[in-house]
């Protein structure tokens, strides 16, 4: 179906562009009243104005991810990269220990990264990251306002990342393992 | 060497053929075919379905070593043709077709009994059913089988993305595991040689590894040990597992139980990009794979190919690579000292040259080089009269795969007329000239010539020292002229093996700072001088190359193939 648009030539008033002011200093002056009579949605939201008083985020809010680390502190990250295989806007480049690199915090799990690094400016907070992680190591968290006075600044290295993102009590596997592990060496010496 | 060469698809003697079904589909194979040392034997099943296009999953076979038969991942389901056993004649269906009797347990015979493919020979009429919902059933018991003590700690296995086990649980596997007891854990990252960090939890105990170092390497330095499921690979005590070929067993490795210690927790190995190369570290040319990530290279990996290495490679070639990341690599062109452009190099190179005196310009090009670049160093050395050699390396030669002559590309220098037979017996005769004062320019292509006869003494009198290197050197710094070159992972061309096999080699990374492959500056001074005419690509270069060489004659880049092809030597 066409729809005919109307494009009859402006009559002389609205050439003066009079009306088209006046309407805009209507709108001003509508939102002029509320702000002064205190009613404003996005206060409303927040109990104040952003960004003075930040923006509260719902429980389940997907922003920024972080690293995090297991109820021991130990770093859960063991650099097997799928993350940064996976993220759509390349913004993951993780330095992998390579055969001489650090040990890993967990001594089984063998593997940490070197160096893990998010440009927070590339990522899209997708949670892909998070989705593919095999080992509940990065999340997204509640950060969504990322602000820095330098590209470079707004890479966020492992350390960084660690620390902001905190503690995630998992199931740690690995523990699990190593207990196996010891448990099947000692069989069937008791001690004492 | 026996092995690799000898594992080339046999004569072609009429052998005899016969017709079995493989999925139902008739095809015709050969009676006998090659074992791992080249020897006739009959055709296996898992041989047959390979012909037949149809592939059944495999752990312990390899083409190249001893069968085994101790994984089971090959089990197919097959029928044969039904015998009358009083007549000894074959039963007939009531269309004449033979009447087939499916393989059953004698004690049991509504259940199927597979047979490993990879060693149960076939026989007339046999049928295969490869892909049947016994042979199947049998694969998922297998694998899940196998599984049941494997740690599944891929998340930090080298091997996973490679992994057959991986592999052949997306195919054949099941999405959880049914094992609820606690699994035997055995010990993990094991030091078993230099080279090699064995993880015994992660092992199919296919013993692939095992056979390689005993019948191809000659080395028995493995075996498996304990009992039951505590079943582990060891060295033998009180020995490293340290010969020239261990790595190749970390190919071999079907799953992540060998791992390299020099690629442990380097790089993923699916973002390595894959690309067809020679290995430069003898005249041997072994066919490598070279896995490199955002121009850095992280790893060379054998590329099967029977007429040069088989699948393998020495350990020592394979390591050798970390050159090419050299922090002090020549990445300046620098003119008398100071830093210059190509443009501003290229003609000084050519001025020069142009007006040296007939015998006044000495050539010491590489055998490492490229044979086009060889090729154009002799051509602008026939344009000038100039005396051309390459320096010799030798080494020490091993029975399998390395060479005594540690030069990549020895027969290039000698085809293209470089050297002569006997490669640096020119030198001396060089080191003469520039002594005498007769020789003032010399051009040096990737050599050290302070090590190979020529002195910085000697270096010094020249009036003219145009030097194109990869690593400073004594040579690079007396350098009047200095033209950053090329590593092979950084430009393509060709290598002819000590045995005149002419394999070409492509581009894996981008060359570091100002650096240019040699041939192309080589060959504007040499269309310069007059001495060929331009060719836009390394392709066209190879072919007016092989135009010109009458032992390259008729051959061509493209129909050289990731193989190569080979010429008398």
């Amino acid at each position: 179906m066409t729809k005919v648009v109307d494009r009859s030539p402006l009559t002389f008033y609205e050439r003066t562009y009079l009306p088209a002011i006046l309407e805009g200093i209507k709108v001003t002056a509508r939102h002029f009243a509320r702000t002064v009579k205190g009613d404003n949605t996005a206060k409303d939201l927040s109990g104040g104005y952003y960004p003075e008083t930040p923006w509260k985020v719902s429980e389940g809010y997907r922003g920024a991810p972080y690293l995090v680390r297991d109820q021991d502190g130990a770093t859960k990250c063991v650099s097997c990269q799928l993350c940064e295989f996976v993220c759509p806007p390349k913004a993951i480049k993780i330095t992998p220990p390579g055969p001489d690199g650090p040990g890993a915090d967990r001594s089984n799990a063998e593997k940490m990264p070197r160096e893990f690094e998010i440009n927070m400016l590339r990522c899209i907070f997708c949670g892909l990251c998070q989705e593919v992680c095999p080992e509940e190591a990065i999340f997204l968290q509640r950060d969504y306002s990322l602000t820095g006075l330098s590209r470079e600044e707004m890479v966020y290295n492992k350390e960084k990342l660690l620390r902001l993102g905190g503690v995630h009590a998992g199931v740690q596997k690995w523990k699990h393992k190593a207990e196996e592990a010891f448990a099947q060496e000692t069989f069937p010496v008791k001690a004492g | 060497m026996s092995n690799a060469v000898t594992n080339a698809p046999a004569a072609p003697s009429p052998v005899e053929k016969i017709r079995v079904k493989v999925d139902g589909r008739e095809i015709e194979v050969p009676k006998t075919m090659p074992d791992w040392q080249g020897k006739p034997q009959p055709t296996t099943m898992l041989q047959a379905c390979k012909l037949a296009g149809v592939e059944v999953p495999h752990y312990c076979y390899h083409p190249k070593l001893p069968v085994a038969g101790n994984c089971r991942m090959c089990l197919v389901e097959f029928s044969t043709p039904m015998m009358d056993p009083a007549t000894r004649k074959p039963v007939v269906n009531e269309d004449g077709s033979p009447k087939m009797a499916r393989s059953v347990l004698p004690y049991e015979p509504q259940t199927p009994r597979g047979a490993i493919a990879c060693a149960t020979p076939i026989s007339p009429g046999m049928e295969i059913h490869a892909s049947s919902p016994a042979t199947k059933q049998m694969r998922e018991a297998v694998l899940e089988s196998l599984l049941i003590n494997h740690p599944l700690d891929c998340p930090i296995c080298d091997q996973a993305g490679e992994c057959k086990l991986q592999e052949y649980s997306v195919q054949h596997g099941q999405a959880a595991s049914r094992f609820v007891e606690a699994k035997v854990h055995k010990p993990k990252a094991v030091d078993l040689g230099p080279r090699i960090m064995l993880d015994d939890e992660r092992c199919v105990l296919c013993t692939r590894c095992i056979r390689f170092t005993r019948d191809i390497a000659g080395d028995d330095a493995l075996g498996i040990v304990n009992r039951g499921s505590y079943n582990t690979i060891a060295s033998a005590p009180g020995r490293s597992f340290d010969n020239n070929y261990t790595l190749n067993t970390v190919d071999l490795c079907p799953v992540g139980a060998l791992t390299s210690k020099d690629f442990r927790f380097k790089m993923r190995v699916w973002f390595l990009k894959e690309t067809p190369s020679v290995c430069t570290s003898c005249s041997t040319g072994c066919n490598i794979t070279v896995g490199s990530r955002e121009g850095v290279v992280h790893r060379y990996e054998p590329r099967e190919n029977d007429a040069v290495n088989g699948p393998w490679m020495c350990d020592s070639g394979r390591l050798n690579y970390r050159w090419i990341q050299r922090p002090d690599r020549l990445d300046t062109v620098k003119l008398r000292g100071a830093p210059s452009d190509w443009a501003a190099a290229t003609s000084a190179v050519v001025s020069l040259l142009r007006g040296a005196p007939k015998g006044s310009v000495a050539f010491v090009a590489s055998a490492r080089q490229t044979t086009e670049e060889l090729w154009l160093v002799s051509r602008i050395a026939r344009q000038l009269g100039a005396l051309t050699d390459s320096v010799p390396r030798e080494g020490e030669a091993d029975r399998l795969l390395v060479s005594a002559d540690k030069n990549p590309n020895s027969q290039g220098s000698r085809l293209t007329g470089v050297s002569f037979t006997e490669m640096g017996v020119t030198i001396p005769e060089i080191a003469r000239g520039i002594e005498a004062g007769r020789i003032r320019t010399l051009v040096v292509l990737g050599e050290d010539v302070t090590k190979g006869g020529i002195d910085a003494a000697l270096l010094a009198r020249l009036e003219n020292l145009v030097v194109a290197d990869i690593l400073p050197s004594p040579t690079s710094e007396a350098a009047h002229v200095l033209l950053p070159g090329c590593a092979h992972a950084e430009k393509r061309g060709t290598f002819v093996n000590g045995k005149g096999r002419v394999q070409r080699f492509q581009k894996a990374i981008e060359p570091r700072g100002e650096a240019r492959a040699e041939w192309e500056w080589l060959q504007e001074v040499a269309v310069a001088l007059g001495a060929v005419e331009p060719s836009r690509s390394i392709e066209g270069l190879f072919n007016r190359m092989a135009a010109d060489v009458p032992a390259l004659a008729g051959l061509e880049w493209a129909r050289l193939g990731d193989q190569g092809v080979s010429v008398p030597v």
